[in-house]
Order: C-alpha cells, then sequence, then structure tokens
C-alpha cells in the first residue's frame, strides 16, 4: 500500500527531527510501536473487530504527515467550534501544531499544557515513565502508529484532592486546502485521587479537502477520581476520524464517557476500559445521528478485572438516508470479578430505506455471580406516534423531529454542562432539519 | 359544521367504509355506535386525514371546505381534533412543552404569534383544573407511565387547550373507572358550546349517560344503517346490534 510506504519514510524523518525526548524511554516505545504498525500494517474488514467498517476509501489518498507551512486562523472564524459561552482551559491545534493564540493553558495546581512538552521536560519524566503508552492495544494497527508518531496532543495532570475549576476543551483543527492530511494527536489524561475533571474533545475541518486523524488518548482514573468526557463529533464530509481511547480506573473512581457523533465520513470510535480496582463506576453512552454516506463506528470493550464493579453502557442511533452504523460492545468479567453489573443497550431508528446498522453485544462472563444484560433494537418511527402528533397539529418534519428527541433524551439527559447540552440538542435538530424548542 | 358524503375508504385492498353520510351542525353531539369490526375507528381517522387509509370515494367538508387533501395538522388547524382510543406516550417530551408546540403551530398557522408565557400557563392551570388533573402529570413526559384514565383525561385536557370546532371522541370510554368517566365527561361538557360539535364513537352506551347525544348513528360494515335520537343507544344496549343488520 502506496500510505503505508509513505510513513516508514516519515518515521525516519520524524525520528531523525526528534532531538527530544532522549533523556526518556520515549524513542524506544516509538520504535517498538512503529515496528509493530510495519508487521501489522492497516486493518482489513477480514479482522473480527474491522468487520463491518471498510477503510478502503479511506486509506486511498496520498496523505501529507508533516504539514509543510503554518497556517493561522482566526478567533471569529472557529469559535462557533468551541462551547465559548463557558469559562473553559483550551488546548488548541491547528493542522497538527499548536496554537498559542487559541489556547488557554495552565501550570497553576493543575497541569493543562502540551504532550510535546511533557515528553521532553525532566519534571514530567515519572509522570511519563509512569503512564504513557502502558493502557493501549499492542495489538492495535492505529494505536501502533499514532504511538509511533506521537508527539502532538494534549496532556493534563489533575494532581490529589483537585476539582478542576473549569472544564477543559481539546480542539484540533485542519486547514489545509491545499494537502490531504493525516493527523496524529496524542492525548494523556492523568486524574489523581480525590479529583475531579471535565474534558470536552472536538476535531473540526475547516478545509474540502479529505482529512484522516487517527488520534489516541489514555485515560487515569486514580482513586475516587472523577471523569467527565465528551467527545463532540460534527465534522466535514471529507474528515475521517479513528479514535482509540484507553482508560483505566482504580477503587471507587467514575468515568463517564460521552460520545455525540452527528458528521464526518467515517468517524470509529474505539473505547476500551480496564477496571483495576474495586467499586468502580464506568458509563459509556453515545448518541449517533448520520445520514448521506457517512459511517460511524462505535467499538466498546470493558474490562471487569475485580470485583463489585459497575458499566452502564447506552447507545442511541438515527441512520437515514445510506448511512452505515456499527456497533460493537464487549463486555469480558474476569472470574474474580463477582458481583459486577454490566448493562448495555443499543437502539437505533433506521430512516433510510438504504440505512444500515450491525449490532453486535458481546458478553464474556468468566464468573458466576453477576448481573449483565444487554439489549438491542433495531425500528422506525413509530407511524401512530406521529399520526398523533400531526393530529394535534404539529407538522409532520416537526413530529419526525420531536420523536427522535424523545428517542436520544435518555442520552442527552447525562451531559452535565448545560452549555454543552443546549449545543448538542442543536446539532440534534440541524442534523434532523427540525425546529426543536426544548 | 361537517358534512360526509358517501365516503368511502380503503387500507391496502380492504374497503372498510362503503358510503357514509353525515351532517352535523354546530351546537350538536353525535354518537356513532356499533360493532367491531364495523368501520368507526376508521371513519375518526380518515376525518382527522390519517395517512394509512386512501379515500377513494365521497367528500369529507367542513364548513364548506374538503378537508381531504389536507395533512392531519392543517384539519387540525382548522379545527378538527380526535381523542385516540390509544395515546401515544413520548419519553422526555411534558405534556406542557408538547401542547405549548401544538398550540403555538395552530397559532402560526393562523398568523399570530406565539402565546405569551404567562398566558400559557393561565390557560394551562385553568382548564388542567376543569378535568381535575394532578399538575404533577403536566411535567412529565407525554402519557408516559400513565394509567389509562389518566391518558384519557390528559386527551380530553388537550382538547379544552386546543379549542376545537369538532371533537371526534374515539372509544374515550375504554379503560374508564366510572369516577374518570365522569369527570372526562364532565368535561367535555363543559366546553360544549353552541358553535362546536362533538362526535362520540363508542361501542357501548354507557359514555351516552354522560354526555347525552342529539344523535346516535348505528355503523355496519362501512355503512350507517339506522340513526335516531338519544333512545336509539338505550335500544341497542338492549337489544344488541343483531336485530338491526
Amino acid at each position: 500500500m502506496k500510505l503505508k510506504e509513505k510513513l516508514i519514510t516519515s518515521f525516519f524523518e520524524f525520528e531523525n527531527k526528534a532531538t527530544l525526548d532522549l533523556e526518556s524511554n520515549v524513542h524506544q516505545i516509538r520504535s517498538q510501536a512503529f515496528a509493530d504498525f510495519e508487521t501489522q500494517g492497516f486493518p482489513s474488514k477480514k479482522e473480527e473487530n474491522w468487520k463491518y467498517t471498510s477503510l478502503k476509501s479511506v486509506l486511498n489518498h496520498d496523505f501529507t504527515v508533516f504539514p509543510t507551512s503554518e497556517n493561522t486562523v482566526e478567533l471569529k472564524d472557529v469559535k462557533k467550534y468551541f462551547i465559548h459561552e463557558i469559562d473553559s482551559f483550551k488546548i488548541v491545534f491547528i493542522d497538527g501544531v499548536f496554537s498559542s493564540f487559541l489556547s488557554d493553558t495552565t501550570h497553576d495546581g493543575m497541569d493543562v499544557c502540551l504532550m510535546s512538552s511533557a515528553l521532553n521536560k525532566p519534571k514530567y519524566k515519572i509522570l511519563i515513565d509512569h503512564y504513557f503508552n502502558t493502557i493501549t492495544n499492542k495489538k492495535g494497527n492505529f494505536t501502533a502508529l499514532n504511538t509511533a508518531f506521537s508527539k502532538q496532543g494534549a496532556f493534563i495532570h489533575i494532581p490529589k484532592n483537585t476539582i478542576a475549576s473549569k472544564p477543559i476543551q481539546l480542539l484540533y483543527f485542519s486547514t489545509k486546502n491545499e494537502d490531504e492530511l493525516l493527523l496524529q494527536p496524542r492525548n494523556l489524561v492523568v486524574v489523581d485521587e480525590n479529583s475531579h475533571v471535565q474534558i470536552i474533545e472536538r476535531h473540526q475541518s475547516l478545509s474540502h479537502q479529505p482529512i484522516l486523524t487517527n488520534a489516541v488518548t489514555e485515560i487515569f482514573a486514580n482513586k475516587r477520581a472523577i471523569i467527565d468526557y465528551y467527545k463532540v463529533q460534527n465534522d466535514t464530509e471529507n474528515a475521517s476520524l479513528i479514535d482509540q481511547t484507553y482508560i483505566q480506573q482504580k477503587d471507587n473512581s467514575i468515568v463517564n464517557m460521552n460520545t455525540f457523533s452527528f458528521g464526518g465520513k467515517l468517524i470509529r470510535n474505539q473505547l476500551e476500559f480496564h477496571q483495576i480496582g474495586e467499586r468502580i463506576e464506568s458509563n459509556l453512552n453515545g448518541i449517533t445521528v448520520i445520514d448521506k454516506k457517512q459511517q460511524v463506528d462505535n467499538y466498546t470493550i470493558v474490562n471487569h478485572n475485580k470485583p463489585n464493579c459497575e458499566s452502564n453502557e447506552l447507545y442511541k442511533g438515527i441512520y437515514a438516508d445510506s448511512a452505515t452504523g456499527v456497533f460493537n460492545g464487549k463486555v469480558i468479567v474476569d472470574k474474580i470479578a463477582q458481583k459486577t453489573n454490566a448493562f448495555q443497550q443499543n437502539n437505533n431508528i433506521l430512516l433510510g430505506d438504504k440505512a444500515t446498522v450491525n449490532s453486535k453485544p458481546q458478553l464474556e462472563i468468566f464468573a458466576d455471580d453477576v448481573k449483565c444484560s444487554h439489549g438491542c433494537t433495531i425500528g422506525q418511527l413509530d407511524e401512530d406516534a406521529l399520526f398523533y402528533m400531526q393530529q394535534r397539529g404539529i407538522s409532520k418534519k416537526e413530529a419526525q423531529g420531536l420523536l427522535l428527541y424523545a428517542f436520544g433524551n435518555d442520552v442527552i439527559e447525562k451531559i452535565k454542562i448545560p452549555e454543552l447540552k443546549t449545543r448538542i440538542t442543536k446539532f440534534i435538530a440541524d442534523k434532523l432539519n427540525v425546529e426543536i424548542g426544548f | 359544521m361537517l358534512k360526509i358524503t358517501n365516503l368511502h375508504a380503503k387500507i391496502e385492498n380492504n374497503t372498510i367504509l362503503k358510503g357514509i353520510n353525515l351532517d352535523i351542525k354546530a351546537g350538536e353531539v353525535h354518537a356513532i355506535m356499533g360493532p367491531n369490526g364495523s368501520g368507526k375507528s376508521t371513519l375518526a381517522s380518515v376525518i382527522s386525514g390519517n395517512e394509512t387509509y386512501e379515500v377513494t370515494n365521497g367528500d369529507i367538508l367542513l364548513n364548506g371546505e374538503s378537508l381531504l387533501e389536507l395533512s392531519p395538522d392543517v384539519r387540525a388547524h382548522k379545527g378538527i381534533f380526535l381523542s385516540f382510543q390509544y395515546p401515544i406516550e413520548i419519553p422526555g417530551v411534558t405534556t406542557t412543552n408538547f401542547i405549548k408546540t401544538a398550540i403555538n403551530a395552530k397559532r402560526k398557522y393562523e398568523g399570530n404569534d406565539d402565546l405569551p408565557a404567562k398566558d400559557m400557563l393561565k390557560m394551562i392551570r385553568e382548564k388542567s383544573a376543569l378535568l381535575e388533573m394532578d399538575r404533577k402529570f403536566l411535567s412529565r413526559s407525554l402519557n408516559q407511565g400513565f394509567s389509562g384514565g389518566e391518558k384519557k383525561r390528559n386527551e380530553i385536557f388537550q382538547m379544552a387547550m386546543l379549542e376545537p370546532k369538532l371533537a371526534i371522541l374515539d372509544e374515550t370510554d375504554s379503560g374508564l373507572d366510572i369516577d374518570a368517566l365522569k369527570i372526562v365527561a364532565n368535561g367535555v361538557n363543559k366546553l360544549k358550546t353552541k358553535d362546536n360539535a362533538v362526535l362520540v364513537i363508542t361501542h357501548y352506551q354507557r359514555l351516552l349517560d354522560y354526555i347525552v347525544p342529539d344523535f346516535v348513528h348505528v355503523l355496519n360494515d362501512g355503512k350507517i344503517i339506522k340513526s335516531g335520537g338519544k333512545e336509539l343507544a338505550l335500544e341497542l344496549e338492549e337489544k344488541g346490534y343483531d336485530w338491526l343488520k
């Protein structure tokens, strides 16, 4: 494959340029990861994990790995992509390059800064050695590729007993109209004991060119930590996102991972949870509303390794036109993980005759005293309900919107930032082309 | 007000209504009775514009204007209201918000601005009191977890809010205990004026003790086979439908 050859050349160029990070073992990690990628290559539909999603049209481009010139953007042009109604920390990248102008970072009581500086500053060495690339899936082809080129991204460290004073927004813009870009952001989030943080992540293309973003985020929730994470995906028709998020949780921690997918050519959301303590709560929520030929593939794995933990998955999908959706929910309960509660629900509505969805629950339970359930529905809008609302004077289009909004409502209700909730509701209304005044 | 002439309607290839003629004037209460499968609910659906049914012949006129080409929401704006036999549940949309949306849709159709929130609340308060509704139902998701009786009461509440010209009550008595039935009937009677009309569709005579009709029609196999005054309902209760066939 052409792209693979190009990446091999680029990797040597990248490593030669990387004069930093010499003290840490990051070089070695990158080289190993690249060797892994070279062996594995890109995944194909023959692999079980990629059974329902073809990457052909996404990978068939002459991607540029290193943009040749730096672009700047004006705040007014990108303001709408922020949740700008709230005060927040911001880490913003333009074509993979940090934009200090648009960002608002901090080292005051916590670190909200750059991965590149965490990788080469001695004071972060302990954290990097302890956490970096420790919970990624070594068999993940795209993750290996990201690790090989890992440099730019967000580094967030919330120390013990700290409640982050405001949410953190991570934004990755691509602007190149002359190049087809491959972006590979790498994020690391460490939340120490008794601490709490809210993070919003968004990837947004401002150009018409094909873009592929291969993002990897590692998240560590230490004891009694609470993390609310929101992935907001409402990108252009030419932008694809392969997003891999690895989460490790210790005793009594709570991680709420919310994924909102409304746009992009192809989106793959891979979430892997590792529970390594007791009384942990992992909540995975998602809403997908897509149309045309868009594809969204939600691939989740929850590893219950210890007793008395909980996981809840709630994924809703609305597919119009020829859109395709995948939900793959894997739950693994170790033989010592007694008293596990694992619930999974995936509901889908197909609006288009050519829309498809593949829903695949996978429960692997090795303990005997557990409560696990899964449910999946695929349906169409209820004609009786539509008629009912029309009879009350609500137009068919509005009635459809209202019903679909109602369908996704229990996921929307889980958003804890009101301004974000309003925004997500608006995205859904726009996507469905209705005015929902609720 | 409502004039139905020679109405034929089918679903798929199954003709259900086979020539209905009905004339309802302002201020009147009509009842349509008939055995199961006679076409009662189909008639209600066809008048209100359910697209599942195809009208193959005849016409439905509301104040001289044909409704046949109009969508259900436009018919609603023009004053048709159907109280459903099985009201639907909409999670995540409160009864208050739902009725607000409905009222403002009608106002928009009539070229008016949204009803100010203050007026809306006042109206909701008055009309819910009329139906002796527990106000906490109004802030709950529409019909979700409501009992059969609560759902029917909510239907009449919406009717009270929308002030239709013609209200069609489709089996409103089913699933109601006697107390709820009295409240619902009382609500309907209080909303009755000389300018509007009610069409009660029912299998049993029971509801007609409380909502007293001016005319009773018997529907059988898609046709009205007998019309009469309120005494006809009593006769039907006593003799059943077979003597008419």
